[in-house]
């Protein structure tokens, strides 16, 4: 029988970035166009060969045990839950997962689990394979390193050293938090709370045990609302490129969308650019909506105008409303009919019956 | 015989209502599809006897003129212009034209600040005055009406004997509390008054003939509150009937909505027809909160949503899906699909963008307050920072598509390229 491939997946605290929607659901649940955030992560492992996803959790593991299980048998991947009983950082997690990752001689992958990505793993594998030594991190091109790990590597991609949130101008390349390890990694890392990215890696730097993998096309770390709509462009443009019969096509449609054959949208709508309606979503009629996400079962009533929001599960968004600025719906929050919110961050179950014209949180 | 005088001021006055004056005269600004001034001409052609109203102001006479010859046709009575070139006062003015009012010899005569608005009982106003003339002593008697103690300050105080509402003190704009009984602007004289303006005219002459300087006021400037009527009172001539009818006075924008309100609500009892009645049209009708006006000329998309308290001028172009509440839309403006109206006044002309969001801060009195009167707040606050009010479009200008107007006020012949709040934009 040939052995397959292993992967490490850290998923993780709270997701207290994500708030509100993760107050309803862990995290690596919430659906990125129209999937769950771990599960593009999973397809795209199994893709590449991987037989075995062992998920470094913390927090909230039974419903994520119970909603997994189901997508992993179609799948036809073991997944093996390594429970952390407290937070081992980016690192300790590997050392946690010592018994399942040392059981093969072979590489395993270990992801953030707040990637999107075209993940390009058979690559990631083959290159890793070539250069020979025990590890290789992906890296990414960014227009603004500063909030960023940045990497700094040879022209034979051998890494020299990392700064983390460098203040001038260093280099562009930053960690995209995908890597492949050798078992001998584990080796390196102590059974307590330790960062891979500033205790590990510079060590394995200074063996030259480390290469640099440039990742071509997009990349986001979609652990918080801004980011997850940049996002989301960012795959639905990727998915134009690629698999364009998966974006919707109907009257009002503009640019790419992509919705879920459950929903439902009326008459004289514009959808789009770069929005993603869930299952069940009811658009009615006369509604705007531009780069954004409309979670499961929710409904936006007539004439309403939405740009840069996340609606979340069940949410109900009255006649006339206007929402904007990143502004975050919890799940089944109340939009009261001519109502505005500019940048809210609804938590669940509100229900809002004045207008929020600038940025605040909503308890 | 009797006759009504409505002073309509001129262009250097009433500034506070701008922009909104910018391209029309504040009097003939529509109020419930109506022009303010038509409001006091109909509640005065409702007084038996009335013959003539005069309408007395420093507008140039292209600007009224027409205005009052299309009034006279309209309700078949004398309705004159008659223009002051200079700057006289309220009681200089109506001194300068006392030919032109007492002629006819009426008995007595109403004289009604432009700007007031009311569901005027001038009636009872009269029937009281004349209750005071028999023993041939009443001047003038003042409308009265209630205002909070702090309110009262910013108008003219009237002290009263409360059996014979005889007024025993007047004080205009008291620096500390005199009265919460205020003057409304509103009055019926006796023709003797030109007696007593007269004298004071006569008085000024001989000050000035003595040496002294009339200072930068024109000669024959009397001014009504501080110099006639304020040395009247005790001397048994003035009176003031208290009423507590609905009274407010049209000062700043912000206001325009609130009187716009009660005049639709007066609609209801005095002129139904002008209210918006969707089991009365024909075919297929959109969606009415009452009050609503709409002018025949607008054309309504049935999809949209109007009311409470909205008025839609001649030519107005109302799309689908449309939501307007609490607003007033002047002649010709167009509002594209799925838009929304609060709180604002779109100028004449305007256009709004399908899917903007025009929306202002409601500025009523203080609904807690009894007798509390609009607050006509300044601009700026303290703080210099813009006082949030209605949204106000001046003429032809222009909202793009998905953008939100928020509390902002935008002068005429504008067309905007993004999103404003709380600005005001030249």
């Amino acid at each position: 029988m040939v052995e397959g491939k292993r992967a490490l997946i850290l998923v993780g605290g709270y997701g207290t970035r994500l708030r509100p929607l993760t107050l309803s659901r862990p995290k690596p649940l919430v659906e990125f166009a129209n999937k769950p955030i771990l599960l593009h992560q999973i397809e795209a492992l199994v893709d590449a060969g991987v037989t075995e996803v062992i998920l470094a959790v913390s927090y909230r593991a039974k419903q994520m045990e119970e909603e997994l299980t189901i997508e992993a048998t179609k799948l036809g991947v073991n997944i093996i839950y390594s429970h952390e009983t407290e937070p081992l950082g980016t690192a300790g997690p590997i050392a946690l997962a010592k018994e399942h990752l040392s059981k093969s001689t072979k590489p395993f992958f270990v992801l953030n689990s707040d990637i999107i990505c075209d993940f390009p793993f058979r690559e990631l594998a083959k290159f890793h394979e070539d250069h020979g030594k025990e590890g290789t991190i992906v890296v990414t091109k960014v227009e603004e390193p500063s909030k960023y790990g940045v990497v700094v590597y040879d022209k034979t991609n051998c890494i020299q050293s990392f700064i983390e949130k460098p203040q001038e101008f260093i280099s562009n390349k930053i960690n995209a938090g995908l890597y492949i390890l050798n078992p001998s990694v584990i080796n390196r890392i102590d059974l307590k709370p330790t960062s891979i990215e500033k205790e590990v890696f510079p060590n394995m730097a200074s063996d030259k045990q480390l290469y640099a993998f440039e990742l071509k096309g997009f990349w986001m770390d979609v652990g918080q609302p801004k980011d997850f709509l940049t996002g989301m462009c960012l795959y639905l443009t990727h998915l134009r490129e690629t698999n364009s019969q998966k974006l919707y096509k109907g009257p009002g449609v503009v640019g790419n969308v992509i919705v879920d054959p459950t929903a439902t949208i009326g008459n004289n709508c514009q959808i789009g650019p770069n929005v993603t309606i869930g299952p069940g979503v009811v658009i009615e009629d006369g509604v705007c909506i531009k780069r954004s996400t409309i979670l499961r079962g929710a409904t936006i009533c007539s004439n309403s105008w939405l740009e840069s929001c996340i609606v979340g599960w069940k949410c109900h968004v009255g006649r006339w409303v206007r929402m904007e600025g990143s502004t975050v719906l919890g799940e089944d929050v109340i939009v009261k009919d001519e109502t505005y919110i500019n940048g809210g961050q609804v938590l669940p179950h509100k229900n809002i019956a004045t207008s929020v014209p600038e940025p605040q949180i909503i308890m | 015989m009797l006759k009504a005088v409505i002073l309509i001021g001129g262009p250097q006055k009433g500034t506070r209502f701008r922009p909104l004056s910018l391209d029309i005269p504040k009097p003939l600004f529509p109020v419930a599809g109506l022009p303010l001034v038509q409001h006091l001409i109909e509640a005065c052609l409702a007084i038996e006897g009335l013959k003539e109203i005069l309408l007395i102001g420093f507008y140039s006479s292209s600007q009224i003129q027409p205005f009052a010859n299309e009034m006279q046709h309209q309700y078949n009575v004398t309705i004159k212009y008659l223009q002051e070139f200079i700057a006289l006062g309220t009681a200089g003015g109506l001194y300068h034209f006392r030919d032109q009012i007492r002629f006819g010899n009426p008995e007595a005569f109403f004289v009604i600040n432009g700007d007031v608005c009311s569901d005027f009982p001038l009636a009872e106003l009269y029937t009281f005055h004349k209750e005071q003339m028999v023993n041939e002593k009443a001047l003038v008697t003042i409308m009265g009406t209630e205002a909070t103690r702090h309110q009262s300050l910013n108008y003219g105080c009237i002290v009263t004997n409360k059996e014979t509402n005889e007024v025993t003190h007047y004080v205009e704009k008291p620096s500390s509390y005199v009265s919460t009984l205020i003057n409304c602007g509103v009055y019926v004289f006796s023709p003797e008054i030109f007696q007593t303006i007269g004298a004071v005219n006569l008085k000024q002459q001989e000050h000035y003939r003595n040496g002294y300087s009339n200072g930068t006021k024109e000669a024959g400037y009397i001014q009504l509150e501080q110099e006639i009527l304020a040395p009247l009172a005790g001397s048994g001539q003035i009176f003031a009937l208290p009423v507590t009818n609905w009274w407010s006075q049209l000062k700043t924008a912000g206001s325009a909505i609130y009187a716009n309100r009660h005049y639709l609500q007066l609609y209801k009892t005095k002129h139904p027809e002008r209210l918006y009645n969707s089991s009365g049209a024909g075919g297929e009708t959109c969606m009415i909160y009452p009050d609503v006006h709409i002018d025949r000329t607008a054309h309504i998309h049935p999809s949209a949503v109007l009311g409470p308290n909205v008025s839609i001028g001649p030519g107005v172009t109302i799309g689908a899906g449309v939501r307007i509440r609490e607003s007033i839309v002047l002649s010709d403006a167009t509002i594209e699909d799925h838009s929304l109206v609060l709180h604002s006044i779109i100028g004449r002309g305007s256009h709004v963008g399908r899917w903007a969001r025009v929306e202002g801060t409601p500025s009523d009195p203080d609904p807690n307050k009894p007798f509390a009167k609009m607050e006509n707040r300044p601009l700026f606050n303290k703080d210099g920072r813009l006082n949030p009010s209605i949204t106000i479009l001046g003429c032809s200008v222009s909202v793009p598509a998905e953008t939100i107007l928020l509390n902002s006020v935008v002068l005429p012949n504008k067309e905007l390229s993004r999103s404003i709040k709380n600005e005001i934009i030249l």
